[in-house]
């Protein structure tokens, strides 16, 4: 099955897309997950709704709001344009924003109960032997909590790859700009004639899914043999 | 070496401590919730106190007055806890060197190999925690704890999570410790038996509070103690140098300081070395006359310096027999006998009741 240049377009966007919106959402979704299993600080549930609105609100809503805040005019959006001419309206950047914040819960999510399962006292041990918090989160926890580091990049990855509603409003749907998979399905759906093209695109779809799970299980399982299968 | 005046209120448990310790091996002994892990985790900086002041070889590590309070990195203590807490993603050279060479300031840092060769570890370097047994991973929490160069080294209850036979395998090797290291050693117990094996100076915490220091074998002859030291198990610690042997009935003979002898079994090979026993108090009987032609090997002549009367029509002793010792026996003997102060007694101690501490 070879692909055609439109195709390859639609599948190196969408690529581009998730690994970009995995990247920039990694750090802080470990910070906040730190936060949210570590710290009791005052506002820290009205953080944990925040970071999980994305996954209860309607996505159209969330692209609404993505809208408000990120356009040109947006709060934040306006800020970006002044300070470093970064404009996300109607470009694959915008996608990059919509996806990683549809992504942000699924990733926080399973990196926090990744820290939460993570043996305090060894910390604690840790510390008495002399090294620093910050070494003691580098050395002992970070290590520990790979397998759900990996596995918040798969489901967020997985997340970006089928994100629909919120890019859609956010930033439309314009091909080799802003449509990614979902968006080239959706688009052929409504196309007559193209049940063939649909076929091609979902095809491809699973077997990305597929790839990048395989990936992740397989990432785990040596990480879960360096740790000795005792985590 | 510490010097520890603390308070600390959890709930409606109340702790208040002031200790001073010397280097060797001080004990904290007490029953379950006394607060002796607790008191040790303040040292540490794991727990902060309410008020107080703690010290540690002349660094001030918490003072509420002066606003000071040291994090428990920064703190140099090594602390072995009741688990291993070994880290699962290092292997066993791993764990013994994850706190090496933090710490400088000291002039004869502890060895790598020497920890490894006296708890037995050169075998283990490469193994990973998982694949160790109970014993084996407690020897390695404790190597761990030494190669950090602590300034002192926490043992809590490091035997309370194993069987009998690994508590054997590593009694042995905190008591070369001792010997081979000179680091001094808080250890947190609720054993009579270990304590009395190890310990120089003890420590007696209940409920929060501290009953009495001083060094093991005056703590254990005080018969007021005998409640907080051992209860039922309470003994005496008598430390005595092998004379004799007879190959005959490998029996050795010992002598105390003041001239007391006893008699146990062993091999010739101890001549000349000098052993820590016990005699627990419920394993002496007593006698007005002396006694003769019976199986009892140790008679000590000696008196009656102090009674009282202890739990459930029992009345508990202190003797002179050329060395204090304990004993204890029934209410009803006790007034039979007619015992007072200064009664002239003999003290019977079979040879098999004695355990080498």
């Amino acid at each position: 099955m070879s692909m055609s240049p439109a195709e390859l377009d639609v599948i190196l966007l969408s690529l581009k897309v998730a690994l970009w919106c995995v990247g920039i959402s990694l750090l802080p979704a470990l910070f906040i997950a730190w936060l949210l299993a570590r710290r009791e600080f005052y506002g820290k549930t009205a953080l944990n709704v925040l970071v999980h609105l994305p996954i209860v609100l309607p996505p159209v809503v969330v692209g609404y709001f993505l809208l408000v805040l990120l356009g040109n005019r947006g709060v934040i959006g306006a800020w970006l344009l002044d300070h470093f001419g970064i404009s996300l309206i109607f470009n694959w950047k915008g996608v990059v924003a919509a996806t990683a914040v549809m992504a942000f819960p699924f990733i926080t999510r399973a990196i926090r109960q990744a820290i939460e399962a993570v043996d305090q006292n060894l910390e604690v041990a840790a510390l008495t032997l002399g090294r620093s918090p910050a070494m003691v989160f580098l050395t002992i926890t970070l290590p520990l909590i790979i397998p759900g580091i990996l596995a918040g990049i798969t489901l967020g990855f997985a997340r970006a790859l089928g994100e629909f509603g919120a890019t859609i409003t956010f930033v439309a749907n314009i091909p080799g700009e802003t449509q990614t998979l979902p968006l080239a399905i959706y688009t052929l759906l409504q196309t007559p004639d193209a049940e063939t093209a649909v076929w091609r695109l979902v095809i491809i779809s699973v077997v990305l899914a597929f790839a990048a799970i395989a990936l992740s299980e397989w990432l785990t399982r040596r990480s879960n043999r360096r740790l000795g299968g005792s985590v | 070496m510490f010097d520890i005046r603390v308070k600390k209120s959890l709930g409606r448990f109340h702790l208040s401590a002031d200790i001073k310790a010397e280097a060797g091996l001080t004990a904290l002994f007490g029953p379950s919730g006394a607060g002796k892990t607790l008191l040790a985790k303040m040292l540490a900086g794991l727990v902060t106190p309410d008020e107080g002041h703690i010290e540690l070889a002349g660094r001030t590590l918490f003072s509420s007055a002066k606003n000071i309070n040291i994090p428990v990195h920064q703190r140099h203590i090594g602390f072995v806890f009741q688990e291993h807490r070994l880290f699962p993603h290092y292997s066993v050279r791993g764990n013994l060197t994850y706190g090496n060479g933090r710490r400088a300031g000291k002039a004869t840092p502890v060895s790598f190999e020497k920890v490894a060769d006296i708890l037995g570890l050169a075998a283990l370097l490469d193994r990973e925690p998982a694949s160790l047994s109970g014993g084996e991973r407690q020897r390695v929490a404790i190597g761990r704890a030494l190669l950090s160069n602590p300034k002192i080294l926490i043992l809590d209850e490091p035997l309370s999570s194993l069987d009998d036979a690994r508590k054997r395998e590593i009694l042995p090797l905190i008591e070369a410790l001792k010997s081979e290291f000179d680091i001094p050693t808080l250890y947190i117990s609720h054993s009579i038996e270990e304590i009395t094996r190890l310990a120089d100076t003890l420590l007696l915490l209940d409920n929060g509070a501290m009953k009495a220091v001083g060094p093991t074998a005056d703590i254990l002859t005080r018969l007021d103690l005998i409640p907080y030291a051992g209860g039922y198990d309470a003994g005496t610690l008598i430390a005595a140098t092998v004379t004799a042997y007879e190959p005959a009935h490998h029996m050795l003979t010992l002598e105390t300081a003041g001239g007391g002898k006893l008699y146990i079994t062993g091999g010739a090979k101890e001549i000349g070395s000098s052993a820590r026993l016990r005699i627990r108090a419920r394993d002496v009987a007593l006698s007005k006359t002396e006694p003769k032609s019976m199986s009892i090997l140790n008679r000590f002549k000696g008196r009656l310096v102090d009674h009282c009367s202890g739990a459930e029509g029992m009345e508990e002793l202190l003797l002179d027999v050329g060395f204090p010792l304990t004993a204890r026996i029934t209410r009803k003997s006790f007034e039979d006998m007619k015992l007072t102060k200064d009664t002239p007694v003999w003290a019977l101690v079979k040879a098999v009741t004695i355990s080498r501490a």
